[in-house]
């Protein structure tokens, strides 16, 4: 039986080991107690690619943000049947994350993505969901019409550090 | 996890054990109008000693403190800032309003 061992040192570069591309789809009602479920399902997503804390950090906030705003903007009045898609994809340490929502959408998308602007000031909003969306992945993208919802599509490049440490060897 | 609260002087201590989300930073704000509104207590120490996760919605909960306390000359603290609590305090801004110390002690000490 053959064995493969990585291993990290301070300043030694690493080979990232082969992860097999993945994908998980779920739906879920869009209840605040499902923003810390939507956290914990793209934790383990990512664990067979042994992200670094700041990593797994930067998704959780994206994702934590996403599905938050479908929580309180997306659905504003409470009905069991609202619902949230979330979809998963690993290739080759490309993360993609989409999360669709069905509720009431945004008609003016480039304001709502403003840092500070907020809808709902009144429920104490700091309006810095999508700059920190921004801030920690690579890509995103936000897809929204009056009444329609809103899918946002984000992605990320997970062990690049690393994969950065080896080209410089 | 739930937040614990503790009166020191006239400060609340707020200690935010876990994630700071949505649902953590609604309790907390429920929670801390019941020390805050008509009482002495005019400064709050937010301690995120034991916070593993903090997001936009922490950042709206704390500032809407600072915005309650600043009427009454009260200040906003926060002590034992960790890495990924710092980035979330740094990006938004929110750094501006509050005072970092090392500690609940410091923190008193301060005013
Ligand atoms: N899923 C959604 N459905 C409808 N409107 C949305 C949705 N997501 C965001 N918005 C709109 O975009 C605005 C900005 O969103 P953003 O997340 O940046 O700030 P916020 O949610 O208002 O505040 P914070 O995220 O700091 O708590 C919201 O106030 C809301 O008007
Ligand atoms: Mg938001």
């Amino acid at each position: 039986m053959g064995q493969l061992v990585f291993w990290r040192n301070e300043g030694e570069a690493a080979e990232l080991p082969p992860v097999k591309d993945n994908r998980l789809s779920v739906d879920f009602p869009a209840i605040a107690e499902n923003e810390q479920l939507a956290r914990m399902l793209v934790s383990a997503f990512l664990t067979p690619l042994d992200p670094t804390m700041e990593e797994l950090s930067d998704v959780k906030t994206a994702v934590s943000e996403a599905v938050t705003n479908a929580v309180i903007h997306g659905y504003p009045k409470a009905d069991e049947r609202n619902k949230i898609h979330m979809f998963l994809e690993n290739r080759n340490r490309l993360l993609t994350v989409t999360i669709v929502d069905y509720g009431v959408g945004i008609e003016d998308i480039a304001l709502a993505m403003e840092p500070m602007y907020t809808s709902k000031p009144e429920l104490e909003r700091s309006g810095m969901g999508f700059a920190f969306m921004k801030a920690f992945m690579d890509t995103l993208e936000v897809k929204s019409s009056k009444s329609e919802g809103v899918t946002i599509v984000m992605s990320k490049v997970i062990g690049e550090e690393k994969g950065d440490n080896r080209e410089h060897e | 996890m739930s937040p614990l609260f503790e009166i020191r002087k006239n400060f609340l201590v707020i200690k935010v054990k876990g994630e700071l989300d949505h649902f953590m930073a609604d309790q907390i704000r429920l929670l801390s109008d019941t020390y805050l509104e008509g009482t002495r207590i005019h400064n709050v120490i937010f301690d995120f000693k034991d916070t593993t996760f903090m997001d936009s919605s922490g950042i709206g909960m704390i500032m809407g403190r600072y915005k309650q306390v600043k009427r009454l000359n009260g200040r906003i603290y926060a002590v034992h800032v960790g890495p990924a609590v710092e980035r979330i305090i740094n990006i938004s801004g929110l750094h501006k309003l509050l005072r970092v110390a090392r500690n609940v002690d410091e923190a008193l000490e301060e005013k």
